[in-house]
């Protein structure tokens, strides 16, 4: 059975501020989990080092998501962050990876070959941020279709409105014809 | 753009296409699976997602916390009541704020009612798809009573939307202990009826035994939880991991399988509604008179009662419900992570908070999801039928699926 240990977190940290050292951009201790910073370019090298180091065996794949901060009150570094959780079921204990990605280079390296489960996440990412993971298989769009204009999480798209019903024609209820002419 | 004639175009000369859903019976809500088939074996599959697509995490954005409750009942349909508490709990961790012990025993016995009422339906479905009708209506007559129970509780037997960020919307009602405690008794007969039709029924074991067998590597790579992952060997269930609610206080076992094929999937629903059972009887010998709402009115909503007659709770329920920046709860500006077991696996909900009323970002990880990407792993091999039965096992949810 795999169960909490909160006492591993200090081996986690000592582990992994010595692999990333100035690459860390910074941590913070959650309720129940530690959460690391990093630059995009660097959050691949320290998922696989979690991953990888035995002592450490973060091998369960937990959840991979994005958070746009365009309009968040706090500044921070970059307008994206890639967000993975992962589990050590030897150490008992959650990690999780935020990685930011700049506004105008929104590209990543994919985890598609680390983890199996990054593979449809990352998908969804792409569909709902426009992240482009680098390396990914099968980057399309997976739940908005295939010709959808745009990427609907983005803090910049609207709730409603732009592409949503404007584009398609009215027609009247009774009579079936264009709103014009009926 | 998607065109069938291209698919066709390019598939190999020797294979046929063939096309599932989304709306086939056996597809359990609206998945597509695209397969190229050779004789009856499958040789590739593609599956497609996204008919049920509603956009619940953009439209949570412009949701107060507890407005975003409503939509956690269209996530997993089948057990609302879990989706309830799941994200009442991820609130309640973002405020820093524990409610009262009433309210986690009645969460607690809500939660695992709801568990036994989708994997019963689970259970019945998959049978029912491998051509076994009368466990279907075994099981939906105990779901139905369950159901009623949901309504005599939440008003509602589907959209429950029963809980409150801080507590619940209204207390049990009175013959509540006597009538769970009389479905347990009944639930119970029914289980070791689904055991003596199915354990040494040959015509089910020849579907499912041995039958998309998931390793502990998929299963940890793939980062699949709940009864997938148990059924293939990883103990993990977020009950005993991290225990939320009273479950630390109740004696309960996890079952495990270590074989990963679709009879063992099976095997855990049932020994799992069996396990939550005995946890429903230990939770209601909790169950304790006292206040079921954490007590800040700041941050928690009035019993509806006192709204329409002391002016002070109306004040604080106007302040709560009105939206604009005065009103509403403010969490401190943070990120969260917090997830509880839901009968498919972990349920988690990625809260991103800015201060205001309304999350600054909601992410649901719905067990679906991430769940359901193994199957085209798994079906390159297996008979057309096969599909049918793997599928029935994995107990995807397009709600939740497609969010």
């Amino acid at each position: 059975m795999i169960l909490y240990q909160p006492e591993n977190h200090l081996a986690l940290i000592a582990k992994v501020e010595a692999f990333a050292g100035d690459k860390l951009l910074g941590r913070e201790e959650k309720s129940h989990y530690h959460q690391f910073r990093v630059r995009g370019a660097d959050a691949k090298d320290l998922v696989r080092f979690l991953r990888d180091e035995p002592s450490l065996g973060f091998t369960y794949f937990i959840d991979l998501t994005a958070v746009d901060y365009q309009t968040y009150p706090q500044p921070q570094p970059e307008r994206f962050a890639v967000v993975t959780t992962l589990l050590s079921p030897k150490l008992g204990i959650r990690a999780q990876v935020k990685a930011f990605v700049a506004e105008g280079d929104p590209r990543i390296p994919s985890l598609t070959d680390i983890f199996a489960g990054a593979n449809w996440t990352e998908r969804e990412v792409w569909d709902l941020y426009g992240i482009e993971f680098l390396g990914h298989p099968d980057l399309t769009r997976i739940l908005m279709p295939d010709d959808f204009d745009g990427h609907p999480l983005r803090k910049d798209y609207p709730l409603k409105g732009r592409g949503e019903r404007g584009n398609f024609p009215v027609f009247h209820a009774t009579t079936r014809k264009p709103a014009e002419e009926a | 753009m998607y065109s069938y004639e291209q698919e066709v175009v390019q598939r190999d000369e020797n294979t046929v296409h063939m096309n599932v859903g989304p709306s086939h019976p056996s597809m359990h809500g609206t998945l597509r699976v695209k397969m190229e088939v050779k004789g009856e074996r499958i040789v590739k599959t593609e599956q497609e997602i996204g008919y049920l697509h509603t956009g619940f995490e953009k439209l949570g954005e412009y949701r107060s916390y507890n407005q975003f409750i409503t939509l956690t009942d269209r996530l997993n349909y089948f057990s609302p009541l879990s989706n309830n508490i799941g994200f009442a709990l991820a609130c309640e961790e973002l405020l820093g704020i524990t409610v009262p012990r009433r309210c986690q025993v009645i969460r607690t016995i809500l939660a695992e009612l709801s568990r036994i009422a989708d994997h019963s339906l689970c259970v019945g479905a998959m049978t029912m798809d491998l051509g076994a009708f009368s466990s279907i209506l075994w099981t939906f007559v105990e779901r139905e009573k369950l159901y009623d129970v949901f309504e005599a509780v939440t008003g509602t037997r589907l959209t429950t939307s029963y809980t409150r960020v801080g507590g619940l919307a209204f207390d049990l009602p009175a013959d509540f202990e006597k009538r769970v405690l009389g479905i347990m008794d009944s639930m119970e007969e029914t289980l070791d009826k689904l055991r003596d039709s199915f354990y040494k029924n040959r015509i089910f074991l020849d579907r499912v035994e041995g039958i998309g067998v998931i390793s502990k590597e998929q299963v940890l790579s793939f980062g699949l939880t709940g009864p997938m992952a148990r059924a293939s060997g990883i103990e993990y269930d977020l009950r005993k991991f991290r225990p939320y609610m009273v479950y630390n206080e109740i004696k309960f076992n996890v079952p495990v399988y270590s074989q990963g094929d679709t009879l063992s999937r099976y095997k855990m629903r049932i020994d799992e509604m069996a396990e939550s059972i005995l946890i429903v009887r230990q939770a209601l010998k909790l169950l304790e008179p006292g206040p079921i709402n954490y007590q800040d009115q700041k941050r928690t909503l009035p019993d509806k009662t006192s709204t329409y007659r002391d002016m002070e709770s109306l004040i604080h329920h106007f302040k709560l419900v009105m939206p604009g920046d005065d009103h509403g709860i403010h969490p401190p500006l943070t990120d969260l992570y917090s997830s509880t077991e839901a009968p498919n696996g972990e349920l988690g909900f990625h809260l991103v908070s800015d201060g205001s009323s309304t999350p600054y970002r909601v992410r649901i990880r719905p067990p679906s999801f991430i769940n359901y990407p193994i199957l085209s792993t798994l079906l390159p091999g297996c008979m057309i039928a096969d599909l049918v039965a793997i599928l029935g096992s994995f107990n995807i949810i397009a709600g939740e699926l497609d969010r």
